[in-house]
């Protein structure tokens, strides 16, 4: 029977599994399939794959510690997993079913409830589509070192327990609260400081030296007076005394980094604290910044891999309609008076363009032709959409390549809302004069840096009152939340160890419009 | 590519966080715990519990843009919308327009979770503890703790020292001059560099051929590890004295004392008895009820039965010491009473009453507590002939409870560690 079946087929595989149950059997022969068509057929270049199946807990336990296989401990990872932990046990939210991690080798978490079809599409998605994307894009090569980060995280993991040891579990509680209140402004925008593997080692360097101190503690120094404190204090600080901004890199974006360096009074293990915050800000900013390509290219290649996979007879009937299933319930995309809608799927969106793109590349219309002479009809899509995912983020891939079409699909239409007016209006819609203005709006929302607040140290006096001084350059009129700011601001007052002043000034004008301050609490 | 099965790790992986989490919010979480006994019933007070907190403590604040000012924005899904169209803006908080609200600081909800029985009652009960735990005396010993008692040349593997062992094999490897690979590979080079260049004496050559053979002779006959290196941990079951102590609780149960009344004294002992059951597994209970007259019950009629009478309070001091004379020799027991009333006496018990407690209650006691329930409006009988007691015995104290809500500050204060007796 099997035999004259495969015959019919021709060069028709047996499928690869039938059951709905997956084994470890099961699991290696559909990695297999699948990697041999993303390495094959869409020629992708990819970090080696570690599989790892793991149970709703763990799951839980994953992506409330940020996503990552180790993390250093601290309540508010008790805190959201309290969270998603109750809302998952009342049914409210189903859980992801694949985690990957931008690590070498790329480690990707699988469910062990997931159906033998389920992991098939997401081993397509993760090991093939997102590994892809880590490994080419700029961004990721740019600002993170896979090769390096899990070594990272389990140094940074045992140093913070190494402090609890020593400081006590309030004291590093208050500089890593404080620390995760300035994460968003612990990240370089511009490529200043590299995370290479070298600056990575110097974290181990840093442990040696206190080892070193260590071996070499000699208790009868204990009877020797000591200096007076305040007279050896400010040699540590570079650039003390003259209080010159210049000689501090002023003005600095990155808060954290200029705390680290310069807060008059942090010891040195509470600045390596905030050195460890910041490199992981600084190591999941590509991330925020390519969301939406990100997904947008995993899922077009599990797309394009379950298909092929279909089409040889490597899965059965019964199997492709639930990864359809599953397909289109990820690529919904809700209108926006829906009860659903909660913003734009990114899923949805970068999926829409890439096989929008793919279009264009085999079969493009007259449109199509005048709005992107660079590649219609050059029949080479795999080869566009790659230099795509290696050369763009969300905000640039946007700005270049979202077509009419999908503006049409989509039905976007831009607004603008000013909080004085009781009513938004309706500013370009899909017809020939609104195109290119949704398109430019969109791609500012996908703008990391345009949607934060931009906030930087302008100011710090060393050698005076030591006040701190920051500029909040606030564009189209938005303020920060008054309240949020304050509680942020006091815990940057904590961390610099003297008075803190926050200026709003309107980044066009340079009008002030508001000013916070904080003193620290001893 | 690895596959790799992690369902089998270790649970519990976010247990530390979930300390620190819950040493955080430990203020809140006890308010909302204490609460939440208003609301129990006395039967399900030894279960666990879903909390709503509203901590800030637990607040992680960051610099986000506030609602005012003007943005631009785009929304899928345009019906019929065209340029200049305008469209109200929903109610505050009432959700619609998406991605108008997402960049903003998100609200301070109510933070709801579940706590476990243990974390539950690990927080109701903490600092506190039997005050004047004094006498300690050696009891049979049914649980004998291991304690450490130095190494032993044989035993289990788990129990393996493995520092102790590797010194041991270290020392051996040293006195034996056991020869290291870089050693053995040096000899060896050394004999080929000298077939190499041609060396002809037969003599040298067969010199270094016998050293290099030695060596690793030698090699294989010291081993890494001989069961001679081998200690292990030893233990010594140690019997550990354990403290011997009765909790007397005397509840009032006349017709005086309202559903409601009886329902709070019943609250009082629950939560004396989980405490009891749960910190000091060695502790005795006695439940005396009176009415005119007392009787030794177990728990369950204790905390369910109804039954009524008249108030004889010295009755149940009768039975305390008759079943401590019974049972408990005051010279091996630590003993505790605790009795709850609404006050109310016969008047002719009263001095009988105040006497016995002066004279044979208190004097066998370690501690003392009087509950007095009920709205208290003005001095009660007992509460103004037990007062003078308070002040002559340290060991004796009194409160008021009126409501459910008042029961566990009342018993936090008196059982606090800090003691203030």
């Amino acid at each position: 029977m099997t035999e004259t079946r495969t015959k019919k087929r021709g060069s028709a595989a047996e499928p690869l599994f039938e059951s709905a149950e997956w084994t470890f059997d099961t699991l290696k022969l559909a990695y297999d399939a699948v990697e041999k068509i993303g390495k094959r057929d869409l020629k992708l270049d990819i970090y080696p794959n570690q599989i790892e199946v793991i149970t709703a807990e763990q799951m839980l336990d994953a992506y409330t510690s940020t996503g990552m296989p180790l993390m250093y401990r601290h309540w508010s990872f008790g805190k959201h997993f309290a969270h998603e932990q109750t809302s998952y046990r009342r049914g409210m939210r189903s859980l992801a079913y694949e985690l990957v991690i931008n690590s070498n080798p790329c480690i990707n978490y699988l469910m062990e409830e997931n159906s033998a079809t389920m992991q098939t599409l997401v081993i397509a998605h993760a090991a093939m589509g997102h590994n892809h994307f880590f490994k080419n894009n700029y961004l990721f090569k740019q600002w993170t070192n896979a090769d390096a980060i899990l070594d990272y995280l389990a140094f940074a993991k045992s140093y913070v327990r190494e402090c609890e040891e020593r400081y006590g579990l309030e004291e590093v509680e208050g500089i890593l609260d404080a620390a995760h209140a300035l994460m968003n402004q612990g990240v370089s925008r511009q490529p200043k400081i590299p995370i290479s593997s070298r600056s990575m080692k110097k974290e181990q360097k840093q442990k040696k030296r206190q080892e070193h101190e260590e071996a070499t503690y000699d208790d009868l120094w204990r009877t020797v007076p000591k200096l007076r404190q305040p007279a050896h204090g400010p040699d540590e600080m570079p650039g003390s005394g003259n209080g010159d901004s210049f000689d501090l890199g002023l003005p600095e974006e990155n808060v954290l980094y200029f705390l680290e360096k310069h807060a008059p009074r942090l010891k040195d293990w509470q600045r390596e604290l905030l050195r460890i915050v910041r490199m992981l800000a600084q190591y999941f900013y590509p991330q925020r910044q390519t969301k939406m390509m990100n997904e947008g290219c995993a899922t077009f290649v599990h797309y394009e891999i379950m298909n092929k996979m279909y089409e040889r007879g490597q899965l059965t009937e019964g199997s492709m309609l639930e990864a359809l299933h599953l397909h289109s319930a990820v690529v919904m995309q809700p209108a926006f008076n829906d009860r659903r809608f909660s913003g734009l799927n990114p899923y949805a969106l970068g999926f829409a363009m890439m096989r929008d793109i793919q279009r264009i590349c085999d079969d493009p219309t007259a449109e199509d032709r005048e709005w992107f002479p660079d590649f219609a009809g050059n029949g080479d899509a795999m080869g566009t959409l790659k230099d795509a995912w290696a050369n763009y983020r969300d905000e640039s891939f946007i700005l270049q390549f979202l077509s009419p079409a999908v503006i049409r699909d989509f039905r976007l239409f831009g607004l603008h809302d000013d909080s004085e007016d009781p009513e938004v209006t309706v500013t370009s819609i899909h017809n020939e004069s609104g195109y290119r203005n949704i398109r430019r709006m969109l791609a500012r929302h996908y703008d990391a840096g345009e949607q934060d607040a931009d906030i930087r140290v302008t100011d710090a006096d060393l050698s005076g009152n030591r006040r701190l001084t920051l500029t909040h350059y606030v564009r189209n009129k938005r303020l920060l939340n008054k309240q949020e700011g304050e509680r942020t601001l006091q815990h940057l007052a904590q961390l610099w160890g003297h008075r803190v002043k926050l200026l709003e000034v309107d980044a066009e004008t340079k009008k002030p419009i508001r000013e916070l301050e904080a003193l620290p609490i001893p | 590519m690895h596959i790799i099965d992690r369902r089998l790790n270790p649970k519990e992986k976010s247990l530390g966080n979930r300390q620190r989490f819950l040493r955080r919010a430990k203020e809140e979480i006890r308010n909302a715990v204490n609460e939440s006994l208003k609301r129990r019933k006395v039967t399900e007070t030894e279960s666990g519990e879903k909390i709503r907190i509203r901590a800030k403590s637990l607040h992680e604040p960051s610099f986000g843009l506030g609602r005012d000012g003007e943005r631009d924005f785009v929304l899928p899904g345009n019906s019929d919308y065209i340029v200049g169209d305008t469209i109200p803006k929903p109610p505050e908080g009432g959700g619609g327009g998406g991605s108008a609200g997402s960049a903003d600081g998100h609200g301070e909800d109510d933070f709801v979770f579940t706590l476990s029985k243990e974390e539950f009652l690990d927080l109701f009960f903490e600092d506190l503890k039997l005050p004047n735990l004094v006498k300690v005396k050696l009891k049979d010993t049914r649980s004998p703790t291991p304690v450490r008692a130095g190494y032993t040349v044989d035993g289990p593997p788990a129990k393996i020292n493995r520092v102790r062992t590797m010194r041991n094999s270290l020392a051996r490897r040293i006195a034996l001059r056991r020869p290291s690979l870089e050693n053995i590979e040096q000899a060896e080079d050394e004999l080929e560099e000298a077939e190499r260049n041609g060396e002809t004496d037969e003599k040298t050559l067969a010199l270094l051929r016998e050293r290099a053979n030695r060596l690793k002779h030698l090699r294989r006959m010291v081993p890494f590890i001989d069961p001679l290196d081998l200690k292990y941990n030893r233990f010594e079951h140690v019997p550990k004295p354990i403290t011997q102590a009765v909790m007397f609780c005397l509840m009032d149960t006349s017709a005086s004392m309202t559903q409601s009344l009886k329902d709070l004294a019943k609250r009082f002992f629950m939560l004396l008895h989980i405490f009891l059951t749960r910190h000091y597994r060695e502790v005795d209970v006695v439940f005396i009820r009176h009415t005119s007259v007392a009787s030794e019950v177990d728990e369950n009629t204790f905390f369910r039965s109804t039954e009524t009478g008249g108030t004889v309070i010295s009755s149940a001091f009768e039975e305390m010491k008759r079943v401590q004379q019974e049972r408990y020799p005051a010279d091996e027991w630590n003993i505790y009473a605790a009795q709850a009333s609404d006050g109310a006496n016969d008047l002719g018990d009263m001095a009988r009453c105040i006497d016995m407690l002066d004279r044979t209650i208190l004097p066998l006691c370690q501690y003392y507590a009087y509950i007095e329930v009920g709205t208290h409006i003005s001095e009660s009988i007992i509460w103004s002939g037990f007062s003078p007691l308070e002040k002559r015995q340290r060991h004796f104290a009194m409160r008021h409870v009126s409501s459910p809500d008042e029961i566990y500050p009342v018993f936090h204060d008196l059982f606090s560690s800090a003691e203030s007796q």
